[in-house]
């Protein structure tokens, strides 16, 4: 069974496409990668499978159900999270706030319990706060959780944006570019984190990263777009070693005297 | 000017900024939310004022069942305006939006004439908040105490909603980057449902003691004060909660105290906002308490 099933997608903008015939599966607890020079499409894939874009073609299939043009958020509550090239956090909230936030989805009680806090409502927002909490610790945070996000050291926002989606409940999480603008050191441990949460919630990862290092580690599959094409996929030493990628990396050489 | 006098005004500048704030809240959460200036907001207030005036003059309903009635009534024809007039256009050029808005303006306006007639009506204030009282040598009405009151107690439960409670951060979050909030898995159109109702339930408020202070409703009665009431939001940096009410009270002593000390320029009592307005974007362009916005990329 395929967690995430993208059919023949097809994102046009007006008269630019994006993303052309573009498949992909996904099998549960796999870590994939996808790579590509820049806008060769990527981001344009996050957004389609988390409902931000509507593929002009093509089905995107979660779980055998079809979410092909889902609202985001139901999107979001059936399973997929996400975070984002240049960090978006809800920079004026608390970073305790932000991962609550994640949560709320997952409040039964309705806006009139919420806002007078009735009993049952109070012991369900315990648990959420207590979840919170959890995560926070998980993710190193926990010190920092009544600090405003925006004021967090870029590496700790990067990790704040992870504990968020993760808080969301996800079976597949999305990153794109998490290394970016990372050190060695901090993109090794980086490395090390996605495995190790990847291993303790039992998700599915499918990130986008130009940091080689980082995705050929950590990959065990990798697809390669450009200019919105898939020119390439399989494992990290086929891809690394395949001419069209070198290309599209490199650019070819016309004129090899130079 | 004795003392007494100028207390008098105080307390008057008092009351009538706290009508001002109770409505810049509703514009400035609109704006926080969808950057949309939502210009029906004058004539949802103007709304309150009538139903207050149905329930308490037409049916006879007591004033203690007709005023929560009225907050209900008004909260969910702000919704509704939400739903019908900016709902469909959440993916339209921000221009469609703000027309729109001036369209929902004029219509409830006009369905007012039609329906009511554009005879003013006397507003039927219940006695025990126009009575009188003597305090030292002055009269003042005890409205001009409770109005005050219930805009601190009004703005205390807005400040523990937005700040206490899952829905007030879902409101804020979304205000903060809608697109990021729904992959979050907030349900933006609830949201954004929700925020329309309590800003027109803060208008009712505002417009039922509105109604008690100035006794005669008209269908065009929220146009100036909507527009007052906006410019105290941009006074005071649109989209910033604290600084509607800031503005408000700014706004509403200033004019008073305008007219008690400078009383040939009674006759330009509204421009008064407008010049202030001017004069505070010379100095401060978002605002008392706006943040600077930064080009977005």
């Amino acid at each position: 069974m395929s967690l995430l099933k993208i059919q023949d997608v097809t994102m046009n903008f007006g008269g630019l496409t994006a993303l052309r015939n573009f498949h992909l599966e996904l099998a549960p607890g796999e870590i994939v990668g996808l790579i590509g020079p820049n806008g060769a499409g990527k981001t344009t894939v996050f957004n389609i499978i988390t409902g931000v874009y509507e593929p002009t073609h093509g089905r995107v299939f979660f779980l055998e159900r079809e979410i092909t043009g889902l609202r985001p958020d139901l999107i979001t509550k059936a399973g997929i999270a996400r975070t984002f090239q240049n960090i978006r956090l809800f920079k004026g909230l608390s970073v305790l706030e932000n991962v609550l936030v994640a949560n709320h989805l997952h409040l039964k009680a309705n806006y009139l319990a919420a806002v007078f806090k009735l009993p049952g409502y109070r012991r369900e927002e315990r648990r959420m706060r207590e979840k919170a909490l959890a995560l926070l610790e998980r993710v190193g945070l926990l010190e920092l959780r009544d600090e405003q996000a925006g004021a967090l050291p870029y590496g700790l926002q990067r990790r704040l944006e992870i504990a968020r989606a993760l808080a969301t409940e996800p079976k597949l999480l999305l990153l794109d570019e998490p290394a970016a603008g990372m050190n060695p050191k901090e993109a090794a441990d980086l490395t090390a984190f996605i495995k190790a949460i990847q291993a303790e919630f039992g998700l599915t990862v499918f990130l986008i990263e130009h940091h080689m290092d980082v995705v050929m580690n950590i990959s065990e599959r990798i697809y390669v777009l450009d200019y919105g094409m898939t020119i390439a996929s399989g494992k990290p030493a086929e891809v690394q070693n395949n001419q069209r990628v070198i290309e599209a990396y490199l650019g070819v050489n016309e004129d090899a005297e130079d | 000017m004795t003392l007494d006098l100028f207390l008098q005004h105080l307390s008057n500048g008092i009351s009538l900024g706290s009508l001002y704030a109770l409505i810049a809240i509703g514009y400035t959460m609109v704006y926080g939310i969808l950057r949309l200036i939502n210009f029906a907001h004058g004539d949802i207030f103007m709304m309150a004022t009538y139903f207050a005036f149905f329930g308490i003059a037409t049916f006879q309903i007591p004033w203690f069942i007709t005023f929560p009635l009225v907050l209900v009534l008004t909260a969910a024809l702000g919704m509704g305006v939400e739903a019908v007039a900016y709902r469909p256009l959440r993916d339209a050029p921000k221009i469609s939006l703000l027309i729109s808005a001036i369209g929902a303006s004029f219509f409830l306006e006009n369905l007012t004439i039609v329906l009511f007639g554009g005879v003013p009506k006397p507003f039927p204030a219940p006695k025990l908040f126009t009575d009188v009282v003597q305090v030292g040598t002055v009269a003042i009405q005890k409205l001009t105490f409770y109005i005050p009151v219930v805009t601190i107690l009004a703005l205390l439960g807005l400040g523990y909603l937005i700040n206490r409670t899952k829905t007030g951060m879902a409101m804020r979050a979304v205000s903060m980057d809608y697109e990021t909030a729904q992959v979050m898995g907030i349900n933006i159109n609830r949201t954004i449902a929700f925020t329309f109702g309590l800003g027109s339930l803060l208008a009712a408020v505002g417009g039922i003691m509105w109604g008690m202070k100035f006794p005669q409703i008209q269908p065009l009665m929220g146009v100036i004060p909507g527009l007052k009431c906006f410019i105290a939001a941009v006074i005071g940096g649109i989209g910033n909660i604290a600084g509607a009410v800031i503005g408000g009270f700014i706004l509403g002593i200033g004019e008073i105290m305008l007219v008690a000390f400078l009383p040939n320029l009674t006759g330009y009592r509204d421009a008064f906002a407008f010049v202030l307005l001017i004069l505070i974007l010379m100095s401060k362009p978002t605002g008392i308490l706006g943040e600077k916005t930064a080009e977005k990329v």
